[in-house]
């Protein structure tokens, strides 16, 4: 159910975003409940300001959300995820 | 609910500089998300905010999650607007960009 769930923010972060990175992490071990980090680097970010990013993941996966019990995420445009990688 | 419509909820927001919508209170926050953004408040001196234990009013917590537009706590507001949760805190703690938006409502940290 578990592994679905994470397939689920896969898929529909991958048609949404078409991300150049996307990193889902269930860290449902380390909480009481299901749990996802995720790092999504997509040019659909760029020019939006943090607020306006994570209301588009918070939209985009709106129905997942009400299942999910935590959820952190960390959205970059592809040049800010080059700047941290070096 | 009528407890709290958008005329009370614009006023609660607007009350103070800085504006916290959390799972406890900033002295026991009852969430690891919550203590994170007392934590980093604190770090920048800002140590006079309104806050709010959502965990103690149900009517509050599922008001302010429909007129923020968002779905989770803790919420920050700053000067009446919705900064964000703890990731976007932390983010902005992280790049310097909080100490810009803190500045824009006259708080020096």
């Amino acid at each position: 159910k578990m592994a679905d769930m994470k397939s689920i923010v896969e898929t529909k972060l991958t048609e949404e975003f078409s991300p150049v990175h996307l990193d889902v992490t269930d860290i449902t071990a380390e909480k009481c409940d299901t749990s996802f980090n995720v790092i999504i680097v997509s040019d659909k970010f760029t020019g939006k300001p943090l607020l306006q990013r994570h209301r588009m993941v918070n939209s985009c996966l709106e129905e997942e959300l009400k299942s999910i019990h935590a959820f952190t995420m960390k959205t970059l445009t592809p040049e800010q995820w080059e700047k941290q990688k070096t | 609910s009528a407890k709290w419509d958008k005329t009370k909820l614009d006023s609660l927001v607007q009350n103070s500089k800085v504006v916290v919508f959390m799972k406890g209170v900033p002295a026991q926050p009852m969430c690891g998300f919550s203590n994170a953004v007392v934590q980093v408040l604190r770090m920048h001196g800002v140590d006079e905010y309104d806050s709010h234990n959502i965990l103690d009013d149900e009517d509050l917590r599922s008001e302010m999650k429909v007129y923020s537009n968002w779905p989770t706590f803790p919420q920050v507001y700053v000067g009446g607007e919705l900064l964000g949760g703890c990731d976007i805190i932390m983010q902005l703690h992280q790049n310097g960009e909080l100490i810009e938006e803190l500045t824009k409502v006259g708080i020096r940290s």
